[in-house]
């Protein structure tokens, strides 16, 4: 297994890692947050332009084929920021949807817009509060001149503003993925404000007549695809997740080392360095499973298993990580004024989205037959 | 054929010609094979295995050849233990010297102390012992009494020792002896290698909450040990006592506290337990196996990766102190839940009543409470990881 980054991902890493550093720091976040917007343009600009949108794409469809490993790395530089941007859902779940499932008219027509940044996408596929993928009523139905699509997708990331949703749905012949302009007739999107301050919107589409060209491959969406799908995404917010950790960590640490109290730095107190050791255990522990759920994927060996170890660690730790940083933080941490919160609302969602550590741990238990 | 695959081929046809049938089958615990002056081998298959092994230099295998050992590179070793692995051979030799007094030697040692000490550990000749902790020096070790004086050309070593595994087994000791009395407590420290048969040298066992005595107490009535057995140098004990504390960790982490094989914890919950729609009927208890059962996959992915990165040549010192409270931990959820899983079978002592595998799980769960004590406390090792690696200081 390739626990090591090699030299081009070394440097992909401290490219990306310097790239948000400067061009998304964690104040640009607050300003957007203050303004209650939440799409940043000139950045997604800029994030195609450095090849990052077109990381899983290849060289013929104008990508930069630096791959999984590289995506993540990515998307953990911009969540160590806590960067906006249709990264996520545009370079890896829409990149990952069309490749998967679209067929090679529908990737010709997408694949060379994410890989430039121009076009964004969202996947819509939840109905309700929990992850639920196989639990699908938004219905398809065959028309003369395509497709009609009605049902209510909720809590969709990146909903709001995506130029194309990825609508998953009930067809005759199973489930199906679609291809909807989000500015479609019968296309209604409610922006939700979530304790993220990011792109959040429940999504009703009543009759939304689609063409031949909307359906995803042509063909049904099959149960193991869907979650090849998925684990691509839930992969992604592991990442995202080592990135909040990983700021959140450190916030915490530099405190320990500069705060005083007693007359002394509070990072000398036994109480307080036992639990930041005991921080540091876990997210080694974490941080070996991510990894291997990337070599899972590239391989293509045990993906399921490893994918839900890696998700339902890095939510109990990125949990446990931004709940130690307010609390050794103290009073400060509980200010508006103070980052610690952002981390702490952010790892929330993302520790919720495609599945919480309960669903991993039960997914797990299931793929070990008990 | 590249040289490392000419090896693979070459160490198969080895092996195949060399490891007996039966050591290709799991290990009672009553086989397993420590050496030593008085070893005996319940199965005389162990004794064969052992000979043919250490013959190779294999039973430490990337110790240098000029002093038995195997002399293989990284790489090599690694297809060895993938061969070993592939047809399930048992180890041929589980020693402490290999583990970690050898490489200590290698490092600190004389040529003459190499000479002397490390063929005979290959060939489990000699088993070791480790005299550390004492009646007033667990955590604090540094703080050990045991003095060692000069006389003539010997040290006259008068203390004790505690919690020394198997000493009242063992032929050598490389104990930790104060020989500057008034310098700060780090630097009075030196390290004696003796003779377990030296006059003034007596093991008693302890006996656990577990039954077991895999400890001892070690009284050291003026021992007189040469002072040519002296490792490395005078009052610089500490730093060789750290690098075998490093070894013993790391060395800890990788047996995982294993004690050969057992129940499965999911396959004795799902026999005690039962399923209800394909989960285990009890879920909070299924939850909380899962937990513990990420936790050991994310341990050894771990193990791995501070593998893989030393290989490359990362600084990974740390490791050792993050996976040794890690296996603490990984152990003792383990052993705690299988008891739990087995319920008030899981409860017995022995005799009737219980299935062996059952009484075996009570033991292996009352011994891992030692798992976060042994080898330097967990609280020292987050001292360790807290001060090591996050650079947090003292107390002023």
């Amino acid at each position: 297994m390739a626990f090591s980054l090699n030299e081009d991902q070394t440097l992909l890493k401290d490219a990306a890692d310097g790239f948000f550093a400067d061009h998304a720091p964690v104040a640009s976040f607050r300003k957007l947050r203050d303004a209650k917007e939440t799409l940043d343009p000139a950045l997604w600009g800029e994030i195609g332009a450095m090849g990052f949108a077109g990381a899983l794409i290849e060289e013929h469809h104008g990508g930069s084929v630096m791959g999984l490993r590289a995506m993540g790395l990515v998307l953990e530089a911009q969540a160590r920021t806590l960067g906006v941007s249709p990264l996520f859902q545009t370079g890896l779940m829409g990149a990952t949807i069309l490749k998967l499932q679209g067929h090679s008219a529908q990737q010709d027509a997408f694949l060379p817009k994410i890989a430039d940044g121009s076009h964004s996408f969202a996947l819509a596929l939840d109905e309700g509060a929990h992850h639920a993928p196989h639990k699908i009523d938004t219905q398809a139905t065959k028309t003369a001149k395509g497709w009609s699509l009605s049902g209510k997708k909720r809590f969709v990331p990146d909903g709001a503003h995506a130029q194309t949703l990825i609508v998953i749905a009930k067809t005759e012949t199973g489930l199906g993925a679609f291809l909807v302009a989000g500015q479609a007739e019968g296309v209604t999107r409610h922006a939700l404000a979530g304790v993220d301050s990011r792109d959040l919107a429940d999504v009703t589409f009543e009759a939304v007549a689609l063409d031949d060209a909307a359906y995803l491959g042509g063909k049904p969406l099959d149960e193991t695809t869907l979650d090849l799908i998925l684990d691509h995404g839930r992969i992604g917010l592991c990442c995202e997740m080592m990135g909040l950790i990983g700021a959140s960590f450190d916030m915490t640490h530099d405190y320990l080392k500069t705060r005083t109290q007693f007359g002394q730095l509070i990072g000398s107190f036994q109480a307080l360095q036992h639990r930041a050791a005991a921080m540091l255990v876990e997210i080694e522990l974490t941080k070996s499973c991510v990894v291997a759920a990337i070599d899972a994927m590239e391989r293509g060996k045990g993906v399921g298993e490893a994918v839900s170890l890696a998700k339902a660690r890095a939510g109990d730790t990125l949990q446990l990580v931004t709940n130690e940083t307010i609390q050794m933080h103290g009073g400060i941490g509980m200010t508006d004024a103070h980052d610690s919160g952002f981390y702490l609302k952010r790892a929330r969602v993302l520790e919720t989205v495609y599945g919480s550590s309960g669903f991993h741990r039960d997914r797990w238990a299931k793929l070990h037959a008990y | 054929m590249t040289d490392i695959e000419t090896f693979r081929h070459e160490t198969r046809a080895w092996l195949e010609a060399n490891c007996p049938a039966s050591m290709r089958t799991p290990m009672p615990e009553s086989e397993t094979v420590w050496g030593g002056r008085n070893a005996t081998f319940k199965n005389p298959d162990s004794k064969i295995w052992l000979e043919a092994m250490a013959s190779k230099g294999w039973t430490a295998p990337t110790w240098p050849k000029a002093y038995g050992g195997g002399g293989l590179t990284g790489e090599e070793n690694r297809v060895l233990q993938d061969e070993l692995r592939r047809i399930h051979a048992r180890p041929a030799l589980l020693s402490f010297g290999i583990w970690m007094f050898g490489p200590v030697i290698l490092e600190f040692g004389t040529e003459e102390q190499k000479q002397t000490y490390l063929p005979d550990m290959v060939h489990g000749r000699t088993w070791w012992c480790q005299g550390y902790s004492e009646p007033g020096a667990g955590s604090d070790l540094a703080g050990l009494q045991t003095r060692a004086v000069l006389d003539g050309d010997h040290y006259v070593v008068d203390g004790q020792k505690v919690w020394t595994s198997y000493a009242n087994h063992a032929d050598w000791m490389l104990c930790l002896v104060r020989t500057e009395p008034h310098a700060p407590k780090h630097e009075g420290i030196s390290v004696l290698l003796f003779d377990m048969k030296t006059p003034g040298v007596e093991a008693r066992p302890i006996k656990l909450i577990s039954g077991a005595s895999p400890f001892c107490e070690t009284f050291l009535t003026n021992v007189r040990v040469p002072a040519s057995q002296m490792l490395g140098p005078k009052n610089k004990g500490w730093d060789v006592a750290k690098r075998i504390l490093q070894f013993e960790r790391t060395n800890i982490s990788a047996s995982g506290f294993g004690s050969g094989a057992g129940l499965d914890l999911v396959d004795a919950a799902k026999e005690s337990i039962g399923l209800e729609n394909g989960k285990l009927a009890n879920s909070d208890l299924r939850s909380r196996i899962t937990k513990q059962r990420m936790y050991e996959r994310a341990f050894h992915l771990t193990m791995r990766r501070g593998q893989e990165e030393a290989k490359a040549g990362a600084e990974v010192s740390h490791y050792a102190s993050v996976l040794k409270i890690a296996a603490a931990k990984l152990n003792q959820d383990k052993t705690e839940l299988l008891v739990e899983a087995l319920g008030m079978e899981g409860l017995g002592w022995e005799g009737e009543g219980y299935r062996p595998e059952a009484l075996k799980a009570t033991r292996d769960w009352l011994r891992a409470k030692a798992n976060s004590i042994e080898g330097g406390t967990s609280e020292v090792n987050l001292n360790i990881v807290a001060k090591r690696v996050l650079g947090l200081r003292d107390h002023q």
